[in-house]
């Protein structure tokens, strides 16, 4: 049960996490984060390296399409540059992996702002349809520009290196993807606490208001695209450094649709629901993995027959959601604070 | 010396003449109205101030500067608020988010520094809170629902928090359109009361469209009257009120007695 929390000061007031409980959670979840590699086994490692990489780009597709209502297919695409810029610098310029991450982050954060300009003009389906075409020329270009791309043989990428190690494999890797996510989850949840985050859902919610208030639409916009491409090309960049090869196939449309159904299952204009989302995108489909093998000895011609149903059931789940839950995982989780909030006296 | 001058506006939209050749004063720290029936372009007249139509002829002057070719963001830094019709608050935020919206003008803090939230943007969103808290919230009297989400609230309270959002801006002129329309009797005073006391209290000066007779005549200084997209009255209550023009436009006849009656009326209810 929470009783109110008073404050002495308005900085205290507009602090982040504004309960010790929040606080507490937060020392748990960190504590968690660090814990987790001596715990687990290198399956899993490998599972919340792919989660982290997710996280990274459904937070940023978030403040594009949650938060300041951009719908965008284009999402992969994007991170699609960042990788290949890794890739580029790693196989020509041989730079420390750091000025590599942060490169791919600046190429795409002004590939992303091209690609939002047609947003100056156009909004909701349209625009969605404007980013497909962005993603399809890119797509176009990982294909063609051979001698930059390496066409559809792809590029391979040597394992980041830090204090003479090799960060190859996921228990190692880890350590890399992992501070950077919670880190960059931060900054997007500081971005929601002052005028620019306010601007952005200004924009969502009512754009000529938005205007009246001396809100520039196309500088917000565009910005809205600079940040969300920033996020997929560093997490592009890890994605290019976590499998070690990519080629044009690596980026399709599908996976532009897997981030927005992130997003949307976890909850639109929330930091929490793209971290829920991003989880449940990932997870989903390994956990149903295990019940077909739980069936296996149940059933004949297992495999043949169980795989198809996963997938049917992934997707069904993806409709319940948008069904009964249209607000995603992070209203659930909402409510469910509500409920302790209030326990025991109401219920 | 006014402190906005529309001159000459006109406004087409194809063959519809919205606007036709509209002139108008508003002086430093009045209550201005501009009154007139359904479609009379009261609404094109705001929005063309506001800078979303672009008039084919005319000017609109703040403080001396041409602002015609002016976007509205610009124009809401030069110091333009205003309010719309239906409430256009930002229903997914809450009273709190939507009122510091309004000083997003005064505001700087850019993206990257907003990310990392350390010394001048936390500064400036605790300077921001302060002075929303101090001066809005405790005006307008909305500050135990500061953080309840805007969508929920009773269309009165609604519209107080666009209120809210408008002064926050503290601008020089503040554009307000049917801020009465749809309440009740006790909802308009406060209304009435909370106009009159922002002009007081921070010099502002208020352009008003309204429905609501009794209140135009009750707290304004000025009154303009469109009709058909043309201005055919314009000054003190009074003297609009005895305008025969005026009238006939409201009655379509010449019986001047019967709006007299009405109108002396409604300024009673109000």
């Amino acid at each position: 049960m929470r009783i109110g929390s008073p404050k002495e000061t308005y900085a205290a007031d507009e602090g982040l996490f504004r309960t010790r409980t929040q606080w507490a959670w937060f020392g748990i979840l960190l504590l968690s984060l660090v814990l987790f590699p001596f715990l687990s086994n290198l399956y899993w490692l490998y599972l919340v390296c792919l989660i982290s990489i997710h996280v990274i780009s459904a937070t940023g597709l978030n403040i594009l399409t949650g938060y300041t209502g951009q719908v965008s297919l284009g999402q992969a695409a994007f991170m699609g540059v960042g990788a290949y810029t890794v890739a580029w610098l790693d196989n020509h310029a041989a730079t420390p992996f750091v000025l590599n991450l942060l490169a791919a982050g600046g190429v795409t954060t002004v590939v992303g702002m091209v690609a939002g300009l047609p947003s100056l003009r156009v909004k909701g389906l349209y625009l969605a349809i404007a980013t497909i075409a962005a993603s399809f020329i890119l797509h176009f270009v990982f294909l063609n520009w051979e001698s930059v791309t390496g066409g559809a043989r792809g590029m391979n990428i040597a394992p980041p290196q830090a204090f003479g190690h090799e960060l190859a494999n996921a228990d190692t890797f880890y350590w890399l993807v992992m501070p950077v996510t919670v880190v960059m989850v931060l900054l997007a949840a500081n971005l929601f606490r002052t005028r620019v985050g306010r601007a952005f859902i200004a924009i969502r919610d009512r754009d000529i208001s938005a205007s009246v208030l001396g809100i520039s639409l196309p500088v917000y916009k565009l910005m809205s695209f600079a940040i969300a491409s920033f996020y997929a090309g560093i997490a592009g960049g890890f994605y290019a450094y976590f499998f070690g090869a990519i080629n044009p196939e690596s980026f399709p449309l599908l996976m532009s649709i897997f981030y927005l159904a992130a997003v949307i299952v976890g909850g639109l204009g929330t930091i929490l629901g793209s971290i829920l989302g991003a989880v449940f995108m990932t997870l989903t489909p390994e956990l149903l993995r295990y019940g077909v093998d739980v069936m296996e000895p149940f059933v004949d011609d297992a495999s043949a027959l169980l795989s198809p149903v996963r997938t049917m059931v992934f997707g069904l789940l993806i409709v319940g959601f948008l069904l009964f839950e249209p607000h995603g995982l992070a209203e659930i989780w909402r409510r469910v604070r509500r409920f302790f909030h209030l326990w025991p006296f109401r219920n | 010396m006014s402190i906005l001058r529309v001159d000459g506006l006109s406004l087409a939209f194809g063959g519809l003449q919205a606007l036709r050749d509209v002139s108008l004063d508003v002086a430093p720290g009045s209550i201005t109205a501009v009154i007139g029936p359904n479609g009379a372009g009261k609404t094109s007249l705001f929005n063309a101030v506001s800078g979303f139509y672009r008039p084919q002829a005319g000017r609109v002057v703040l403080e001396g500067q041409d602002i015609s070719r002016v976007t509205p963001p610009r124009r809401a830094a030069l110091g333009l608020g205003r309010t719309f019709q239906n409430i256009a608050l930002f229903r997914g935020m809450t009273v709190m988010d939507n009122v510091k919206l309004g000083a997003h003008v005064r505001t700087r803090t850019g993206p990257l520094a907003a990310m990392w939230y350390l010394g001048p943007a936390r500064r400036e969103e605790v300077r921001i809170r302060a002075e929303v808290e101090q001066e809005v919230f405790d005006f307008l009297e909305i500050d135990h629902i500061r953080r309840s989400p805007v969508a929920g609230l009773p269309y009165g309270l609604q519209k107080r928090v666009e209120l809210a959002r408008a002064l926050a801006m503290r601008p020089k002129v503040l554009m307000l359109d049917e801020p009465v329309a749809g309440m009740n009797r006790e909802e308009k005073e406060d209304m009435a009361r909370f106009i009159l006391d922002a002009r007081d209290q921070w010099g502002l000066t208020v352009l008003m469209v309204e429905h609501d007779m009794g209140m135009v005549m009750d707290i304004c200084d000025q009154v303009h009257v469109l009709n058909f997209g043309e201005k055919i009255a314009g000054g003190t209550p009074a003297e609009v009120q005895a305008h025969p023009e005026v009238i006939a436009a409201y009655l379509g006849s010449d019986d001047m007695a019967t709006l007299r009656e009405r109108l002396r009326g409604e300024r009673g209810a109000a």
